[in-house]
């Protein structure tokens, strides 16, 4: 991309941010409100990821040691809910909120108050969602879908997770309107939706999935919460409901959820392989198409989460085969990428690890997703310990390593610090190999017939528990070199160059490291 | 609650006994089960009916199509990897966009998922085909057990895990069949098509046997069905695999397929039992037997939630020692007991125990722990509050 850029390193004379907690409470300036989103996430990416250890201390070998079932199941849930909307979607907002501006050479987000109030709803939200541990009967237990009649079942913490979800959907909904307006109406002259960079691109339409999708996460939530309080009978046979009606409503939300956390992440990756390929990205159009036909897509395939609830054969059948339809957009992105890195000039930096683990991992989950998409396979695999690697091959080497390859690639640009290149590579190879230890074997785990969510197990899924505990405890272990490297990168990492990237081509890269607090307050013009 | 940091974690269903345990001193006990299971199993289980079959191969063929495709795309990042580098003086190069490689990487996928589609829709419609069965059997999943109904028959039971507690909490070396046993199995005849139709009581589960390629959710207040055909005689197990719960990983599945000779027999068996407890139903008790039936009734379906000591869980589930239920007026306890209590955990024992179960178990209650009323409850007390 050819661009001029005004240069702004010198101190802009309308820097009058307030000091101390006030500028962070009171902030209405990206880039604060970007690092904001990155640290809350931070911090509850190792609060769930703690859980995920006792879960896997729990389930080291057969027998109940640690846990009675009843903590069990609170741990597993919590790990999900909290793993889902409090580290990997605000991760990405914050990427959003950091690099949207920049990239598109805009001076801001379009609504810096709303902005500032969609993070601070967060705290107030995962505040109210650690709290339920303490409370009478504990943490919400059923599992982070919240099936009823299961949930009807439960205590008051039911009712504030519910509250917790609304302020978190509420904060979601607010950040994509001011991400979809920014992008529309403020990009730099000359810069067309076709020539935006792609992390821009997947961001766009990851808004709109979101402003779709999570008012029918609220509608289910209340409908939850008048069954439980007010008498009403949505979920309840007896009165002429149906429990099945809730997972259609659910998962109505909870599939194009997951392309919520997944394309973002498309978009980092779309960025850094050519970044350190030194090669422009194969099918910029092509790539930008998959990705809006993978968001289309997602709005019909919700019931392959539910092929064993008993629907019809031409239920089934749909859903199956607009299932095995993503694999086509999903395969074209993979292909591009591939492709863009034939013929490149390559180098190995930590971010570029992360990505190329990011392309070869999330692929294995793409396979794992096609095998379960058919649903003669399906019908054995559903529940069971496989579709836990499934999910975890796209959430933590999709979205997380993703996450990761991003925050090395930009810190240099936040901080106009360099992080240190051994430690991060160090942290990506401990990461990378753990991960595989602890999740591969779950796929043996789930096709000899291990369910999912339990607390003990028979004794033929023994030797793989181990293996797969032992690989976890590594990878949550390694989790605390990335804090490290990020906190000495702060402190006193090397002063970072302008553009420490050689392959870099998008506009923030035309600014100085660190970028001025107010920057290209006078747009770029791009041609 | 012997150690403090017991406290938060021992408030479970089961005993406290695991909690002076140290974690780390049983793992390599728990490491010998020198059974002849398969260890380090990787594949589907080995299939014993004719879709469990063939769920095998179609797994089996889209694994290798993935392999092929996976060799296939990541062999050339792999040799740009190696070879394509900067530190060896590659350069890049500019291209970018090819209209016939883009089409040519959409449209072969495409025929590829034609290809897998097919003999997955086919499968689809086979396992739907409940029609034209040899018999049906009502499954409803209870919290957290399985009643087995044969319909038309009039036989009906419940299937209970009996893995003893002191093996879960690793009082005692662990069974072969640890969590995978239990005290009445479903026995159904060989070469027969059997019709499951399931349902449930309070929450979903879902029954499943891999073996027999079976899955279908019990969901309250509908009915799904499925079907299998066993090929032979032969123990099969499986589990609950929708979360319902505390008792969630404890509510296995075991189906014992028996010969048609051998199920005749056995039916005969069940239809002679049910006779006998008919003919038993104006009987009296005296406290001790009805307190010895009461405890193994307990054991069954009560004390996952109210605990062996009556205590239940603190504010999760209530404690029947010393409760203003248990030890006040009789008919409000059989109310409760036959009727549960709407939106609990608290199941209607009336539909799926009988009148000198819920009579024992009742007696039991009240003349257990703390409680010391003197109360018997007979059958006929039972059977006269039922509506």
């Amino acid at each position: 991309m050819n661009t001029t850029a005004i240069s702004e390193t010198a101190p802009h004379h309308d820097e009058h941010a307030p000091a101390g907690i006030a500028r962070w409470l009171t902030s209405t300036n990206h880039k604060d409100i970007g690092t904001l989103y990155l640290w809350f996430s931070l911090f509850m990416f190792f609060f769930a990821g703690a859980l995920a250890m006792l879960i896997r201390a729990e389930l080291f070998q057969p027998g109940l040691q640690l846990f009675q079932p009843e903590v069990f199941n609170q741990l597993t849930t919590m790990h999900g809910l909290i793993m889902i909307f409090g580290a990997i979607m605000p991760a990405l907002v914050g990427f959003a909120n950091w690099q949207l501006p920049l990239m598109i050479g805009a001076s801001d987000m379009a609504f810096p108050r709303l902005n500032n109030w969609s993070f601070w709803l967060l705290p107030a939200a995962g505040i109210l969602l650690i709290a339920t541990f303490f409370v009478p009967g504990g943490a919400i237990a059923g599992g982070w879908t919240m099936y009823p009649p299961l949930y009807i079942q439960g205590g008051i913490s039911h009712d504030m997770t519910i509250l917790a979800v609304h302020i978190l959907g509420i904060s979601s909904i607010m950040g994509a309107i001011n991400i979809i307006t920014t992008v529309l109406n403020m990009r730099a002259p000359g810069m067309t939706l076709m020539k935006m960079p792609l992390f821009v691109w997947t961001w766009l339409i990851t808004a709109f999935l979101l402003v779709a999708v999570m008012p029918v996460l609220a509608a289910a939530i209340t409908m939850l919460l008048t069954d439980r309080h007010f008498g009403t009978h949505f979920f309840n046979a007896a009165g002429g409901g149906d429990p099945v009606m809730f997972q259609h409503i659910f998962w109505f939300f909870g599939h194009p959820e997951v392309y919520i956390m997944i394309l973002p992440a498309f978009g980092i990756i779309s960025t850094t392989i050519p970044a350190f390929a030194r090669k422009p990205l194969f099918g910029y159009a092509s790539m930008v198409y998959a990705v809006a036909s993978i968001a289309f897509l997602s709005f019909i395939v919700w019931a392959h989460h539910m092929f064993t609830t008993g629907m019809p054969v031409g239920g089934q059948l749909f859903f199956m085969y607009t299932t095995m339809l993503i694999a086509i957009p999903t395969g074209v992105k993979v292909f591009n990428w591939v492709a863009t890195l034939w013929r490149g000039s390559i180098t190995f930096e930590t971010p570029m690890l992360f990505s190329l683990a990011f392309v070869f991992l999330f692929a294995i989950g793409g396979f794992s997703g096609l095998v379960l998409a058919l649903v003669p396979v399906d019908i054995q695999l559903q529940d069971t310990y496989y579709v836990v690697a499934h999910f975890h091959y796209v959430l933590f080497s999709g979205s997380a390593m993703a996450i990761m390859a991003g925050v090395y690639y930009w810190l240099p640009k936040w901080t106009g610090r360099m992080y240190d290149e051994t430690l991060g590579k160090v942290h990506f190879w401990l990461t990378a190999i753990a991960f595989n230890i602890t999740f591969f074997p779950m796929h043996f785990l789930g096709l000899a017939g291990m369910p999912r969510r339990i607390p003990d197990y028979a004794l033929q899924f023994a030797d793989f528990n181990m293996i797969s505990s032992i690989g976890g405890f590594v990878l949550g272990a390694s989790q605390l070199l990335f804090l490290y490297n990020v906190v000495q990168c702060i402190r006193r990492g090397a002063k970072a160059a302008d553009k420490p990237w050689e392959g870099a081509d998008t506009l923030e890269w035309t600014l100085s490291s660190p970028p001025p607090y107010h920057s290209f307050v006078t747009p770029p013009i791009v041609k | 609650m012997d150690t403090p940091n017991c406290r938060n974690r021992c408030v479970g269903p089961f005993s406290r006994a695991s909690c002076s345990l140290l974690p780390a001193l049983s793992v390599f006990a728990a490491l010998a089960p020198a059974s002849g299971r398969a260890e380090f199993a990787i594949n589907l289980q080995p299939p014993a009916s004719g879709l469990a079959r063939e769920i095998y191969d179609l797994h089996s063929l889209i694994l290798w199509i993935c392999a092929a495709i996976f060799i296939a795309v990541f062999v050339p990042m792999l040799v740009a990897l190696i070879r394509h580098r900067k530190s060896l003086g590659h350069q890049a190069a500019g291209f970018h966009d090819n209209q016939a490689v883009e089409i040519a990487w959409t449209v072969i996928p495409t025929l590829i998922l034609l290809g897998m589609a097919w003999p997955a829709t086919r499968m689809v419609i086979a396992m739907k085909d409940t029609e034209k069965e040899d018999m049906t059997i009502k499954i409803t999943g209870h919290q957290w057990k399985w009643e087995y109904e044969y319909l038309g028959d009039g036989i009906r039971f419940m299937s209970n895990s009996s893995t003893p507690k002191e093996q879960i909490d690793g009082a005692q070396p662990k069974g072969e069949h640890y969590l995978l046993e239990v005290d009445h199995p479903l026995v159904v005849p060989a070469g027969k098509k059997i019709r499951l139709v399931t349902t449930a009581s309070d929450v979903i589960h879902s029954w499943a046997v891999p073996a027999l390629g079976v899955k279908q959710d019990a969901i309250p207040g509908f009915i799904r069905d499925t079907w299998f055909k066993a090929d032979n005689p032969g123990t099969y197990r499986g589990q609950c695999t929708e979360l319902c719960g505390v008792g969630h990983g404890f509510m296995p599945v075991v189906v014992n397929v028996v010969t048609p000779e051998q199920f005749a027999a056995w039916r005969q068996e069940q239809k002679d039992q049910l006779a006998a407890i008919a003919a038993s139903a104006g009987k009296t008790y005296d406290m001790a037997q009805l307190k010895t039936i009461g405890e193994k009734v307990y054991a069954a379906n009560c004390m996952v939630c109210h605990q062996a000591t009556g205590a239940g869980i603190p504010n999760v589930f209530p404690a029947l020692a010393g409760s203003k239920i248990a030890t006040g007026d009789k008919s409000g306890h059989i109310d409760i007991v036959l009727n549960g209590k709407p939106n609990t955990a608290m199941a209607a024992f009336g539909k799926q125990l009988s009148d000198l179960d819920l009579a024992a178990v009742i007696t039991y209650e009240r003349n257990t722990w703390s409680n010391r009323t003197g109360d018997l409850v007979q059958p006929a007390d039972v059977a006269a509050r039922r509506k």
